[in-house]
């Protein structure tokens, strides 16, 4: 939890000696609070206070890497618990499970899936973002191919799970350079976890499935035996109990600034027996409360695309909305005669209108102008949405050809503009849409067959 | 050493309102069951902080003529039933609706163009064959709105009715037929927190209690600003709990309405491979899109798919249990 300037005030020498560069004591705090001066240049400074502000600004919930290179997972670092607050800045890793009781044509059929599938949206790539591997066998040698072929199909980061610490650590002679996630460290064989996470320099996972009480023991026992990058598993499993532990790990974090529970959360959404709706249910909670790792009991494309589309909406920072790319875009199969409409790059603005020129049924062209992320009546207002912008945009689609007739619908709230925007555009038609995205369907079937 | 934790609840002075839907006939209606909504004095589903009296509700929405404009899947689901919308309201309530949520498009000017009168004769015939309570909106146009609304009103006098909807341009008429004859409202607001205030504030001053007025925040579907819709409620619950007296209407979500408007529910052929099997996105994208929003504090969903309704139930069924 940050300090505000006034906390650190109390822990300067208040002496004002200036040999800080300032010229007050206060002065030098509030300068440290909004990160703009380092706490060496006070040279009277006590330890205490040192350790006071070196815990303040280490962040409340330990940033965790799983995994190397370009497809790592990192997450943890999240400040607040609401995303209008500030943002969510980490995105849960989505995981699937396999298990080394399959046939390896099942475990490879599966990892392939899960390592090639990718769908975009709002011009993003969504992947998933690795393999947990579960040694429902019990035996070290099964568990250990198992772990071999799925390293040979994908290079996504693995999440190791086994009860034998033996077969774990002969997994992790293979796997241990790859940074897997160790799962995991319980109360009955955590100082034997804890020697593997050390011995190999990989994250560990510590569950319990009793209260969070006994998992801050069990947190403060594998700390103290020296590991630092932990994940924890609160042990629910059911939807009211997990959304009730990982609010309750996020409060501790953040609010009470509990370090020995600041990490990430790994939670299951489902298993073997799960349906795809309840998979899909429970990890949409676990997406918008609070999860750092989801481990997915099935693959299924259909119930992936979703919960891809969720985590990239809930995470997206609430000040910096996403924008659509500008261009042209189609609806249905448009021709000649269909519509052209206009209107901005804001994604809500964007979303809104496409949804309603779609459910119309009219096929249609849509231009997209870059208002730079702004709404029609915002971008209008700031001058990001003008006859000259609009006109632009127009021009640049390359409509020319594709066209048999010249007219623009514009959003309703701009008709103030119609006459410029035919000056900019000579020969071209100019129509006043509707006001509101929600009339266009009815404007499309009436006025614009009219027109 | 063992480590004690203290579990970190939050202190909160506001409760969310109780509403009931519906009147039985001791209450001066028909209705063989209501339904109330509200009460939270805590977060959603956050039983070991506060109380959560009523299970959110789930509304089954279903229109006065037959859809135009719905997705393959959901026409397929509901077959024969949504031919008429007596067989619809009773195939809705055997599916598990809590409520009804009737659109009356038919009487859109440009669909059937049918009449006010016609209109209450279909809410009639819908009160007559279904025990449950009704949410009833207009053809979303305004002035034909406060014609229906107002006659639906006068006809269903007594039933508790949700009239819907109430919006910043268009709320008067609306409200005094709900106050003139017993029923509740809903007011609908674009995803911001301060209309959302305001809307109620102007519904309140006219005379309607606010234990008659259900909020709207508008729904933004999975994919299609589903994101500020969850915000703006969370915000609305927040607000709600702190003590702000004008943000404690329970929410109701159109979830259904906003999640099979989407491409990836309504388009079968053309679309990426991996989007997965066409039958099945559509109940998946709608379920998703209702469970983001009961985590975000919906009270009421309305939803059109017959498996999104049973999956709803069963996970609120979960939620609740603690």
């Amino acid at each position: 939890m940050a300090l505000s300037g006034l906390d650190i005030y109390k822990l300067l020498p208040k002496t004002n000696c200036k040999e800080c560069g300032f010229p007050t004591c206060l002065a030098f705090a509030m300068k440290l609070s909004q990160k703009g001066a380092e706490l060496s240049a006070c040279p009277y400074v006590s330890d205490e206070a040192k350790a006071a502000l070196e815990a303040a600004s280490s962040p409340p919930i330990r940033l965790i890497t799983i995994g190397t290179g370009e497809n790592k997972i990192v997450v943890g670092n999240e400040v607040v618990l609401f995303r209008h607050e500030k943002t969510f800045y980490h995105e849960p890793g989505l995981v699937v499970r396999v298990a080394d009781s399959w046939e390896p044509e099942k475990i490879a059929e599966v990892v392939s899936q899960v390592d090639g599938y990718v769908v975009e949206r709002v011009g993003m790539k969504l992947t998933l973002n690795g393999i947990a591997v579960e040694n429902v066998s019990g035996d070290a040698a099964r568990f250990v191919q198992a772990v071999q072929l799925v390293k040979q199909k994908t290079a996504l980061p693995l999440v190791l799970m086994s009860a034998n610490a033996a077969a774990m650590d002969a997994a992790l002679q293979i796997v241990g350079p790859d940074k897997p996630l160790v799962y995991a460290a319980t109360p009955e064989n955590w100082q034997a976890y804890a020697d593997l996470a050390k011995k190999y320099a990989c994250p560990l996972a510590i569950t319990d499935s009793g209260d969070l009480s006994r998992l801050g023991s069990l947190a403060e026992a594998v700390i103290k035996a020296g590991v630092a990058d932990l994940v924890l598993d609160p042990g629910t499993r059911n939807l009211a109990d997990s959304l009730a532990s990982l609010t309750q790990l996020r409060r501790l974090a953040l609010k009470k600034n509990l370090r020995l529970l600041g990490f990430p959360i790994l939670a299951f959404a489902g298993g073997d027996d799960s349906t795809l709706e309840e998979q899909s249910i429970l990890a949409t909670e676990l997406i918008a409360k609070y999860a750092g790792i989801v481990v997915l009991g099935r693959f299924d494309p259909t119930g992936i695309y979703p919960l891809l589309t969720f985590r990239q909406n809930i995470y997206t920072d609430p000040q910096k909305p996403i924008q659509v790319s500008p261009g042209m875009y189609k609806f249905g199969e448009p021709g000649e005669q269909s519509p052209l409409l206009i209107t901005t790059n804001f994604s809500l603005t964007y979303f809104t209108v496409a949804g309603e020129v779609e459910g119309s049924g009219v096929p249609s062209w849509l231009v997209i102008a870059d208002s730079e992320g702004m709404s029609v009546l915002t971008a209008w207002a700031a001058g990001k949405f003008d006859a000259e912008k609009i006109a632009k945009s127009v021009k640049s689609a390359g409509m020319d050809d594709k066209l048999g007739h010249r007219k623009l619908v514009i959003p309703g709230y701009v008709a103030t503009l119609s006459g410029e925007v035919e000056e900019e555009l000579p020969g071209w038609q100019i129509l006043v849409g509707p006001r509101e995205a929600v009339d266009i369907p009815s404007y499309l079937k009436t006025v614009w067959k009219a027109a | 050493m063992p480590v004690t934790v203290e579990l970190p609840k939050e202190k909160w002075n506001g409760k969310v309102r109780e509403i009931t839907l519906g009147a039985t006939p001791a209450q001066g209606g028909t209705r063989t069951s209501t339904v109330t909504v509200g009460g939270e004095t805590t977060l959603p589903f956050l039983h070991f902080e506060g109380s959560i009296p009523h299970r959110p509700a789930l509304a089954v929405e279903m229109q006065d003529v037959p859809p135009q404009d719905w997705s393959t899947t959901l026409l397929e689901a509901w077959d024969t039933a949504a031919s008429d919308p007596v067989s619809w309201a009773k195939k809705a309530v055997e599916l598990g609706a809590d409520a009804l949520a009737v659109k009356l498009r038919g009487t859109h000017p440009e669909r059937q163009n049918r009449s006010a009168a016609e209109a209450a004769e279909t809410v009639k015939a819908i009160l007559g064959a279904v025990g449950v309570p009704l949410i009833v909106y207009g053809p979303e146009v305004a002035e034909k709105d406060n014609e229906v609304l107002v006659a639906v009103a006068e006809a269903a006098a007594g039933e508790r009715l949700a009239l819907g909807n109430c919006e910043d341009k268009n709320y008067r008429t609306i409200v005094a037929g709900a106050l003139a004859h017993g029923h509740l409202v809903v007011a609908k607001t674009p995803i911001d927190v301060n209309l959302a205030k305001q809307l109620n504030i102007l519904i309140s001053d006219m005379g309607l209690p606010l234990d008659r007025v259900l909020m709207d925040p508008t729904t933004g579907a999975l994919g299609y600003g589903i994101e500020y819709t969850y915000s703006v409620m969370e915000r609305l619950r927040l607000a709600a709990l702190m003590g702000d007296s004008m943000t404690q209407q329970p929410m109701i979500c159109t979830v259904g309405e906003e999640s099979w408007r989407q491409k990836e529910s309504k388009v079968k052929d053309g679309v990426p491979s991996l989007w997965g099997d066409f039958a099945g996105r559509g109940p998946l994208w709608e379920m998703a899109t209702a469970m983001a929003l009961l985590q975000s504090g919906a009270d009421i969903l309305v939803l059109r798919h017959p498996k999104t309704i049973k999956t709803m139930r069963e996970t609120i069924d979960k939620l609740m249990s603690s």
